[in-house]
């Protein structure tokens, strides 16, 4: 079965401050890395294609440096990767965001079934894998703990829905979101990345794709606005319990009296 | 809508540099005198705010197509989220939201109920002061399956037209509300901590974004409906009202909504495990209450105070404690009514995860440690010393009871 894995470029550290004069995003100039949620997909594309045959390709959207996330999947095992990039896709909330992968998977055709990561580290949304699924007009299922089989035309996972365990079979082609720590994925191969070849790598941009109308890519597809961004909010009343550990102990104990915790 | 224009003539090697600097996501590039922003722009016009002036400017553009007529959109709805066993509480929680923001434009408050022999569920909701429950009943819509609850989802939005929907970010209402969202082409906001609404009907949405790093405002003004979702403690229950006044709504449910790709083969109910989230007393541990004698003195003060013991994630990491006892961005969000905070320094993602309980004690020999910037009392002293004390002071005070 061929399988297409939606990976992310995220920022290496979310440290961000907010200065609060300036109101300018300070960010550590931490280098890029892919997304840890997206690494226990591609381990499970992995040993789908390991046990099925098949092939297994990644597919990223981001500026032209997203290629080393691609590189990184290589890596660990997948044949090549897409990385969508231009400069119309820039500002693209979820909804955009979401169209320009699925035009780009329309792109890039062939496949039987898509999976995601569970979320993201910085927009950490864990939307956009169900809107991919909608505009492609496929089944999708989230938090997915395990395939338990693949047949002719479906496979079976086992998902976790809030309290309950539900065991589901959909018919491929569909796209899939994986719930983190549901396997261990493997390290990128030193061997491998010695093989990593320009070609493996591909690019596409707006003109590429089947949709060439720029209104629904970017800030013009986007349906929200940031509208401001600021720091979160330090808690303003404060009280301090002072003294010997003796007397901190005793304000404490007060305290959970005074609350009727006992 | 708009887009960024580099002024070229006005680039030098200086402001370019600047600018590189300035922007919180790298996305200029400069080669060759030549200034360029690509595809890692978030579009925050940063550069245009505080960069170099007239450098780079922001282009307004009209939107394309039709002017939204935002009075044709009536009704806050909330989706009623249930396993077909009982309403999920966050429910509840975003109807007490969904009065507030309707009150301030004079809308109805709806609920969406989708399901088989769901109508026991539409007096609850009504007891909450719904206005009207839109009910969506059929053997075939029992079990929940993306596709169907979606087309269900889908045919309420075109036949009522509500303006804002509110959805429970549990994980059923994480899968259905992005593709309700996307076949509306229709903004959705994730995990929102604060909502209000503007008299123009458009829904201030803030959420924690980076980590709970920085906080964005986001707004969908020219799209309806606006679609949000928000965890399950994140908003406070309402009390039920004493006179419901609100009417159930039998929707039709048509053969071509019930098509899937999606067979259900089993569904069984997770083993009851502690939900931290459900506790109104916790006692939660770090690094520097890691210690087996520390963690056993906070677990029996946890049962001494009728809650439950928590962790920081280096503990759940550790496997010191189950993952399932850890609170913060990636464990669960808490909003107990005391919460004491042993050994923690308070990383901003644990500290995203319970910062608006209502009481906040933090225990931590740093000073500086983070944790104080969230608690609303102080202790900076050794865990050591006062755990075990305390511990005994109660036992005490339970003993002359």
């Amino acid at each position: 079965m061929n399988i297409l894995v939606c990976i992310k470029q995220v920022p290496g550290s979310n440290h961000v401050e907010v200065d609060p004069v300036t109101g300018v995003l300070k960010r550590d100039g931490v280098a890029g890395k892919m997304n840890p949620y997206d690494l226990y997909a591609i381990e499970q594309a992995l040993t789908l294609t390991e046990q099925y045959g098949g092939s297994v390709k990644t597919i990223t959207m981001g500026p032209p440096q997203a290629r080393r996330v691609i590189e990184e999947s290589i890596c660990m095992g997948a044949e090549g990767g897409t990385v969508l990039s231009d400069r119309k896709f820039a500002g693209a909330d979820v909804l955009a965001t979401a169209y320009t992968l699925s035009q780009g998977i329309e792109r890039m055709g062939n496949y039987d079934l898509i999976l995601c990561g569970k979320q993201t580290t910085d927009g950490d949304t864990a939307q956009v894998g169900a809107e991919v699924s909608e505009y492609l007009g496929i089944p999708n299922l989230s938090n997915v703990l395990s395939v338990e089989s693949v047949e002719e035309d479906s496979i079976t996972v086992v998902t976790s829905l809030d309290n309950r365990v539900v065991t589901q079979r959909v018919k491929l082609p569909c796209l899939l979101s994986m719930e983190s720590d549901v396997n261990t994925p493997r390290l990128p191969s030193y061997k491998r990345r010695q093989t990593v070849t320009e070609d493996m790598v591909s690019f596409l941009s707006f003109a590429d794709f089947a949709d060439q109308d720029a209104n629904h890519y970017g800030l013009n597809g986007s349906a929200t606005q940031v509208e401001r961004i600021f720091p979160p909010e330090k808690n303003t009343e404060k009280h301090s319990i002072t003294g010997s550990a003796a007397e901190q102990t005793q304000g404490l104990f007060d305290l959970i009296t005074a609350r009727k915790l006992i | 809508m708009g887009y960024l224009k580099i002024n070229q003539n006005l680039v030098t090697d200086e402001n370019a540099a600047t600018l590189g600097k300035l922007c919180p996501f790298g996305a200029f590039s400069y080669a060759d005198g030549k200034l360029e922003i690509n595809s890692a722009c978030k579009m925050c016009k940063m550069c245009v705010r505080k960069g170099p002036a007239g450098v780079v400017e922001f282009v307004e553009e009209e939107p394309a197509g039709e002017k939204l007529d935002k009075s044709l959109w009536r009704g806050v709805c909330v989706y009623a989220d249930h396993d077909g066993e009982r309403i999920h509480r966050v429910t509840y929680e975003l109807i007490g939201k969904a009065r507030e923001l309707a009150a301030v434009i004079d809308h109805p408050v709806y609920a969406l109920l989708i399901g088989a022999n769901v109508e026991k569920f539409a007096n609850q909701l009504l007891r909450y002061g719904v206005d009207k429950v839109f009910v969506y009943n059929d053997a075939a819509l029992k079990d929940f399956r993306v596709e169907t609850y979606t087309a269900a989802f889908y045919d309420f939005i075109e036949q009522i037209k509500p303006s804002s929907i509110l959805v429970g970010a549990t994980n059923l209402g994480r899968q259905l509300a992005p593709r309700v969202a996307a076949r509306c082409h229709a903004g959705l906001t994730a995990d929102c901590t604060v909502l209000e609404m503007k008299e123009n009907t458009d829904l201030v949405q803030i959420r924690p974004a980076f980590g709970g790093n920085i906080m964005a405002q986001i707004i969908s003004t020219n799209h309806r409906p606006q679609f949000c979702t928000a965890r399950y403690k994140v908003f406070s229950e309402p009390k039920p009202v004493d006179d419901p006044h609100g009417e159930v709504i039998s929707m039709t449910v048509k053969p071509e909504m019930l098509k899937s790709g999606i067979e259900i083969l089993s569904s069984v109910e997770k083993p009851k495990d502690i939900d931290i989230s459900e506790s109104d007393v916790i006692v939660a541990v770090g690094r520097g209450a890691a210690s087996e004698s520390l963690r056993a003195m906070a677990k029996e003060l946890a049962d001494a105070l009728g809650g439950v013991l928590a962790c920081t994630r280096p503990l759940a990491e550790a496997n010191v404690l189950d993952a399932k006892h850890q609170i913060g961005l990636s464990g669960r969000t808490v909003k107990p009514k005391f919460i004491l905070c042993l050994g923690i320094s308070g990383a901003v993602q644990f500290a995203a995860g319970m910062k608006s309980s209502d009481c906040i004690v933090a225990v931590n020999t740093d000073a500086t440690a983070p944790i104080f910037d969230v608690a609303h009392y102080g202790i900076v002293g050794d865990v050591n010393e006062i755990l075990p004390e305390l511990l005994a002071k109660i036992k005490e005070a339970k003993a002359d009871v």
